[in-house]
């Protein structure tokens, strides 16, 4: 299997908080964002695993009231191997921000969002179910789509396709 | 008809249906204690493979959860194993009563990565096709609801139009249900001649029959008794839960991404949003019976404005030659083949694009690593959150309100598994 690209290899971070002095969410993740993007017409913002509470919290306070999706990329076999990505929009500003997480393959785990909206609840157990990553502090973190005796987590880039058994 | 006033109900309040429904309770004892029940996977009322998991109380709702995968298809993890152009029949098969706007989503999201034009026909085309989409989807979820709370005849009536917009998808498409009808870049096929002819007439018979399902409903005894005040759903808990679409419009918020984050062409074209303020299952059955009248004003405007021109972008590499060149030109035989041997590589990147389906928001998260095959696809799917909202619908109602409640949601389980 080929080394998958990195994700984040347009950085242009400092040109991104150039760009949108405007955008509050933008002034907000400044002090805490490690790489941020534009491209596509799509922002993106990534932050380190231990402040995605916070993140959550400043893009809510500055009017991104929405949680629309969180979902997980498996970048196997590089290193850090899972992308952690959340979708909120603003019904106010009329945008959409991405926050994202990059985390390490060996137990993967990050804060739950859940106090902040929750909507992320079942988004957050079907990430948890499929990629087998951990959100602490979620409060039914159980399998949902997948019988509860189920081994492995099947969206993982390493799962075969027929199965384990 | 005059259209439809929401009148001003006032819920009835949790506390009061819990103390009635003790009152009717009768003895203490053992049989005061809360009840767990099943509800589903197969029960006719929950429009597809879910099993509620019920407390109750005498017969009402103390606590209920969802449980879901009963139908588990694989579908993303199948998506990383296809040539981008594979995966457009999967998206057929996600949300199986509107086809077109998921394959719509889906194509959206891809040509966005490709930065791919689109020629103004094809959208038109295309948003045609989905307020149709809209109208079908409408119209089963409208039969079925009613049938949940007792009326078959709507259900036949439904059924009825519904066969017409069939037709419709099967002359244009060759297919009744999973149309497949998008490509990335366009649409498959050239409209046949008498497809416009077919939407017009549609568009003649429509309201009059929008007319006739509201005189069986709208001013029935037992259809606004079992809906007005059941289910109610705060603006605040709307937003928090993540409910989108009618539910969530129903609520009070004024959000619809049509309007509000258009694609695929819709800002040429002129429609109201209807919003509820009242919350209940009523305002989610009126919202719903006035988009399907807008809806009918944008398949108008699409009708009467309809441009000329192709029905695919000029790009040879990605969309299939035309069969007649295909076989004259060496050139389009070896698109053809590099096409469907090798797909097409689209440039790295991850892009969400978001469509406004019949139940809400349709995301589709894309993320390509610069080869012809998809790295990752996730599907954001309306109904999923929805049913997060459940609970809080049902909470402290009469278990016979559950079945309205799930009706009016417009669930669809082959949207919800993954």
């Amino acid at each position: 299997m080929e080394a998958a690209p990195d994700p984040n290899r347009a950085l242009g971070t400092e040109a991104v908080f150039a760009a949108f002095p405007e955008n509050a969410a933008v002034v907000a993740l400044k002090s805490i964002a490690t790489d941020a993007k534009f491209e596509r017409n799509e922002f993106t913002v990534t932050v380190a695993r231990e402040n995605i509470v916070a993140a959550a919290k400043a893009v809510q306070a500055a009017g991104y009231n929405f949680f629309e999706d969180c979902t997980a990329v498996d970048w196997y076999p590089s290193e850090p191997r899972f992308q952690v990505s959340y979708h909120i929009v603003s019904h106010s500003l009329k945008q959409r921000i991405r926050l994202a997480v990059r985390l390490n393959g060996d137990s993967p785990s990050l804060d739950s969002i859940t106090d902040v909206w929750p909507s992320s609840n079942f988004y957050e157990r079907e990430v948890f179910d499929l990629f087998g990553i951990h959100f602490n502090g979620h409060p039914n973190l159980k399998r949902i789509m997948m019988p509860d005796d189920w081994q492995g987590h099947p969206l993982r880039k390493d799962y075969p396709v027929e199965g384990y058994r | 008809m005059a259209p439809l006033a929401a009148p001003d109900m006032i819920d009835p309040g949790v506390e009061d249906v819990v103390a009635d429904a003790k009152r009717h309770q009768g003895r203490p004892g053992p049989a005061s204690q809360n009840m767990v029940i099943n509800m589903g996977p197969q029960h006719p009322s929950t429009h597809g493979v879910l099993r509620l998991v019920l407390e109750i109380d005498g017969e009402s709702v103390v606590s209920l959860a969802p449980d879901i995968g009963y139908l588990h298809t694989g579908i993303e993890k199948t998506c990383e194993a296809k040539f981008y152009q594979q995966v457009v029949p999967l998206t057929d098969r996600i949300d199986y009563l509107c086809p077109m706007t998921n394959n719509l989503a889906y194509c959206l999201a891809v040509e966005k990565l490709l930065a791919l034009e689109i020629p103004e026909r094809a959208q038109y085309l295309r948003v045609m096709l989905n307020e149709l989409t809209r109208i079908q989807s409408h119209l089963v979820w409208l039969g079925t609801h009613a049938m949940d709370i007792g009326a078959l005849t709507v259900f036949l009536y439904c059924w009825r139009e519904r066969e017409d917009i069939m037709r419709i998808y099967e002359n244009i498409s060759g297919q009744r249900m999973m149309t497949s009808y998008f490509r990335i870049g366009g649409l498959s096929l050239e409209p046949p001649l008498n497809f416009y002819d077919q939407v017009r007439d549609f568009l003649k018979i429509m309201p009059d029959r929008i007319d006739q399902y509201e005189n069986l409903l709208t001013g029935n005894p037992i259809w606004t008794g079992r809906l007005q005040g059941v289910g109610y759903l705060s603006p605040e808990d709307a937003i928090a839960l993540g409910v989108t679409g009618p539910p969530l419009r129903a609520s009070g918020v004024d959000w619809d991404l049509r309007r509000d984050m258009p694609y695929s062409g819709y800002e040429k074209f002129k429609f109201d949003v209807p919003v509820s303020k009242v919350g209940d299952v009523w305002a989610r059955y009126v919202v719903r019976i006035q988009e399907m009248r807008e809806s009918l004003k944008i398949i108008q405007q699409a009708l009467d404005g309809m441009p000329t021109g192709r029905i695919v972008a000029d790009a040879p590499k990605i969309i299939l030659p035309d069969r007649e060149q295909m076989k004259t030109q060496m050139e389009s035989l070896i698109h053809h083949f590099k096409i469907v041997t090798e797909g097409f590589a689209v440039p790295a990147g991850e892009v969400y694009q978001a469509v406004e389906s019949p139940r809400g928001e349709m995301g589709y998260y894309v993320v390509s690593d610069g080869t012809a095959k998809p790295y990752r696809v996730h599907m954001r799917n309306p109904s999923y959150a929805t049913l997060q909202a459940l609970e809080t619908m049902c909470k402290g109602r009469l278990l016979a309100d559950v079945v309205a409640v799930i009706g009016s949601i417009d669930i669809v389980l082959g949207e919800i598994d993954r």
